[in-house]
C-alpha cells in the first residue's frame, strides 16, 4: 500500500489541453473518488495514473517514487475496467492467475493466492466457468478478484459498477467499501454517481473541465461547497438555484432580494461585496421545509414524484422558476395545490457572478 | 410436409422469400458442383465411356480404376502431393502468422510509416503477383532459389500476406482495447499479450484467411511451372499437366489425379472451418 502526490499533472491530445494542472495528495489506504460530469477528464487522470496514458507535463509519485514513463506493470497498481475486459478465452482461474503467471511466481503460490481472493469475493464456486457464462455482476466481481491478487500498491476502478443494474450495483457498492476495509488500500475511484462518490470516497475530488473543482470528505463537500458547481453535483435532487440581487451587506446576516422582489435573509458573510451584486441563491430540497416560517415562499405543485419513504415536490414559483422540495413520503399533496415553506437562513449558499461560494456563517448550525 | 414445416417459417410471406433464397442459393450449388462432379464420374470411367457419355455414371461396362491406378503406380504423385501439402501448410502458416502480427502492429501502435506500410499492403492486394514473375524468377536464380520450395513458399507468402493483413486488421480493431489494457496492467509483456491473448481471439479471423489463402495456393499452376519445374519439386497441379499431352492427353489419369487432389485441400478446409466458431470474444466485456 502506498501513498500518491500528483503535482501540477497536464494532459495534452495534440492541440486540446484535457487536464489543466492537477495537484492532488493521496494518503495511504484512503479511498478517493474522482467524481465529475462526462468529459471532465476523470477518466483521463486515472489513465495517466495508471501508466496507459503519458504525463505531458508534471509529475506523478507513487509510493515517494516519481513514476512518470514507467509502464503500468512497473508502478505497481492494478485497474479495474468498467467494460471489466477479461480475457474470454481463459476460465475464471486462468483469469485471475495470469499476471501472477506471466510473474513467474510458482504454481501452488498463485493457486493459494486465486482462491484466497476468490473466497473474499465469493466466487470460489465459478472458477471454472468462462467469462461469457457469468453474469455482470460475478463478471465484475472476477475482474476486483483480478486486482486484488497481484497485491498492488494502489488500486485504480474505472466507474466499475456502471454497468450492472440498480439493485446489484447498491449491493456491490456495499461489498467494495467493505472489501476496502479490509485490504486496508489506496484506491482511487472513477464514476459519476454522486452516491457512489458520498458512500465510499474518504475522500472526494470533484472534477470540473479538467481542473479540479474542490478536494474533501463527503461531508465536506456536502456543507461547505466551495463553488456552485460543486453544490450542483453533490446532493441529490440537485440543490435548487435562483438569482438574486444583494440588499443588505453583513459579515452576520445578508438581505438579498430575488426577481419577484420577496425578500430573504440569508446567513452568509457578504463583506466584500456592494449592494445589489448579482447573487445566485442555493437551497437543498431537503433543507426547505413546509413548516418553517422564516424565508417563507409560496407556489403550486406543478408535479409529484413519489418514492415510498419521501416524495419530490415541484413547485413553480412564480416569477422565479422552478424549486423542487423533498418532503416525508406519508403527504396528501396532489399536483395543483398551492403550498407554502420556508427555509432558515443557516441552510441557504449564496454564490457570486463567477461561481464561487460566499463563506457561511456555521456557528448557529 | 411436416419434415418441411421445420425449415420453413411461419408467415406466407416469409415463405416466399425463403423459397426464392434457396432456389439461388440451390442453383448457385448446381453450377459450382456441376464441373466437379463430372471430373469425379468421368475419373471412374473408361476413355471411351467418357466421350461417348460424358454425363453418364459409370456403369458394369463403363467403370474402370484405371486413371487411378496410372496415377498411383506410374507417375510420382505421392511427391508431388507432399510437395504441394508442405508449400500450402508451411506458407499458410507463414501468412497467418506474420499477417496477425503485421495487423496487431498496424493498429494497436503508432509509429513513423505506419500509414505508408498499411498503403503499401493495400497495393499488394490490388496489383496482382504475377506482374513480377519475371524479376522474382531472376531473383530466385540469383538467390540459388529455383526449382525450390522455399522459392514457392516465398512467393506464396508474398502473394497472400497482404489480403490476410487487411482482413485480420479489421478484426483485430474489434478486440476492446481494455483487453490489451488490463493485460497491461497486469504486467504481461508486448510479446505475451500478442500470443496469449490477441492469437487465441483472433482464431476465427485466422481460419477465414486460411481458407482463402490456401485454395489459391494449392490451385497454383503457374509459378510451379516457371519457379519450381523440376521433377523432385512438382506440385500436384504440374505434376497433373505430364498427363496433357500436345496430340493425346489421358483423360482418366487426368481426371484421376485431378479427383485426388480435391482430397487433402477438402480435408484441410474441413479442419479450417471447424475454427470458424462465432462468438468468441462474448463474454470479455459487456
Amino acid at each position: 500500500m502506498a501513498s500518491v502526490k500528483l503535482n501540477n499533472i497536464k494532459k495534452r491530445f495534440g492541440d486540446v489541453d484535457v487536464l489543466h494542472g492537477i495537484d492532488l495528495d493521496i494518503k495511504d489506504g484512503e479511498f478517493v473518488v474522482l467524481i465529475g460530469e462526462s468529459g471532465c477528464g476523470k477518466s483521463t487522470l486515472l489513465r495517466l495514473l495508471s501508466g496507459l496514458e503519458d504525463i505531458t507535463e508534471g509529475d506523478l509519485y507513487i509510493d515517494e517514487e516519481r513514476v512518470n514513463g514507467r509502464s503500468p506493470a512497473k508502478r505497481g497498481i492494478a485497474m479495474v475496467f468498467q467494460s471489466y475486459a477479461l480475457y474470454p478465452h481463459m476460465n475464471v482461474f486462468k483469469n485471475m492467475a495470469f499476471g501472477l503467471k506471466i510473474a513467474g511466481k510458482d504454481k501452488a503460490f498463485v493457486k493459494n493466492k486465486v482462491i484466497e481472493a476468490a473466497k473474499k469475493l465469493k466466487i470460489d464456486h465459478l472458477l471454472e466457468r468462462l467469462p461469457r457464462e457469468l453474469s455482470g455482476g460475478q463478471r465484475q466481481r472476477v475482474a476486483i478478484g483480478r486486482a486484488i491478487v497481484r497485491d498492488p500498491k494502489v488500486f485504480l476502478f474505472d466507474e466499475p459498477l456502471s454497468n450492472l443494474d440498480a439493485s446489484l450495483r447498491v449491493q456491490t457498492r456495499v461489498e467494495l467499501g467493505k472489501l476496502h476495509q479490509e485490504l486496508k488500500a489506496t484506491v482511487i475511484y472513477v464514476t459519476h454517481d454522486q452516491v457512489e462518490a458520498m458512500t465510499l470516497g474518504d475522500k472526494i475530488v470533484v472534477m470540473n473541465k479538467g481542473r479540479v473543482e474542490q478536494v474533501g470528505s463527503p461531508l465536506h463537500l456536502y456543507h461547505h461547497p466551495k463553488t456552485q458547481f460543486v453544490a450542483g453535483f453533490i446532493g441529490s435532487p440537485k440543490m435548487n438555484f435562483l438569482s438574486a440581487k444583494i440588499t443588505e451587506v453583513g459579515t452576520e446576516n445578508t438581505q438579498i432580494v430575488l426577481e419577484s422582489g420577496r425578500v430573504i435573509s440569508v446567513a452568509v458573510d457578504t463583506s466584500g461585496f456592494e449592494k445589489g451584486a448579482t447573487v445566485q441563491l442555493g437551497l437543498r430540497p431537503e433543507h426547505i421545509s413546509l413548516r418553517c416560517d422564516t424565508n417563507t415562499v409560496e407556489g403550486k405543485i406543478t408535479l409529484i414524484e413519489h418514492l415510498g419513504e419521501q416524495s419530490y415536490l415541484y413547485v413553480d414559483i412564480p416569477q422565479e422558476g422552478e424549486l423542487v422540495l423533498k418532503v416525508d413520503g406519508d403527504n396528501q399533496y396532489h399536483a395543483g395545490d398551492n403550498v407554502t415553506f420556508g427555509i432558515k437562513p443557516n441552510r441557504l449558499y449564496l454564490f457570486a457572478k463567477d461561481g464561487d461560494a460566499l463563506p457561511r456563517i456555521t456557528a448557529s448550525s | 410436409m411436416t419434415f418441411l414445416k421445420g425449415f420453413l417459417p411461419s408467415s406466407p410471406r416469409h415463405v416466399s422469400k425463403s423459397v426464392t433464397v434457396h432456389a439461388i442459393l440451390l442453383a448457385y450449388t448446381v453450377i459450382a458442383l456441376f464441373p466437379i462432379i463430372i471430373v469425379i464420374i468421368n475419373a471412374f470411367k473408361t476413355r471411351k465411356a467418357i466421350f461417348k457419355d460424358p454425363l453418364g455414371l459409370p456403369d458394369s461396362d463403363s467403370f474402370t480404376l484405371a486413371g487411378f491406378q496410372e496415377v498411383l503406380l506410374r507417375s510420382d504423385f505421392g511427391l508431388y502431393s507432399w510437395n504441394s501439402l508442405v508449400v500450402t501448410l508451411i506458407a499458410v502458416g507463414l501468412v497467418l502468422l506474420l499477417g496477425a502480427m503485421a495487423a496487431w502492429a498496424l493498429t494497436e501502435y503508432k509509429f513513423r510509416g505506419n500509414f505508408i506500410i498499411t498503403f503499401l499492403f493495400a497495393m499488394g492486394i490490388m496489383i496482382p503477383i504475377r506482374l513480377g514473375t519475371v524479376s522474382i524468377l531472376s531473383l530466385m536464380v540469383e538467390l540459388n532459389l529455383a526449382n525450390t520450395l522455399t522459392a514457392l513458399v516465398l512467393v506464396y507468402i508474398a502473394q497472400g500476406l497482404p489480403l490476410a493483413v487487411y482482413i485480420l486488421s479489421e478484426f483485430v480493431r474489434t478486440i476492446p482495447k481494455e483487453l490489451t489494457e488490463a493485460a497491461r496492467c497486469d504486467a504481461v509483456s508486448e510479446y505475451k499479450i500478442f500470443f496469449c491473448i490477441i492469437l487465441p481471439l483472433l482464431k476465427p479471423a485466422m481460419a477465414t484467411v486460411a481458407v482463402f489463402t490456401m485454395i489459391p495456393i494449392w490451385n497454383d499452376l503457374w509459378f510451379p511451372l516457371i519457379l519450381a519445374p523440376g521433377e523432385d519439386t512438382r506440385t500436384i497441379t504440374l505434376g497433373v499437366q505430364q498427363f496433357v499431352g500436345q496430340y493425346v492427353t489421358n483423360w482418366n489419369s487426368v481426371l484421376s489425379a485431378l479427383t485426388l487432389a480435391i482430397v487433402p485441400v477438402l480435408i484441410l478446409y474441413t479442419i479450417f472451418s471447424r475454427q470458424l466458431i462465432r462468438g468468441l470474444t462474448s463474454g470479455a466485456v459487456k
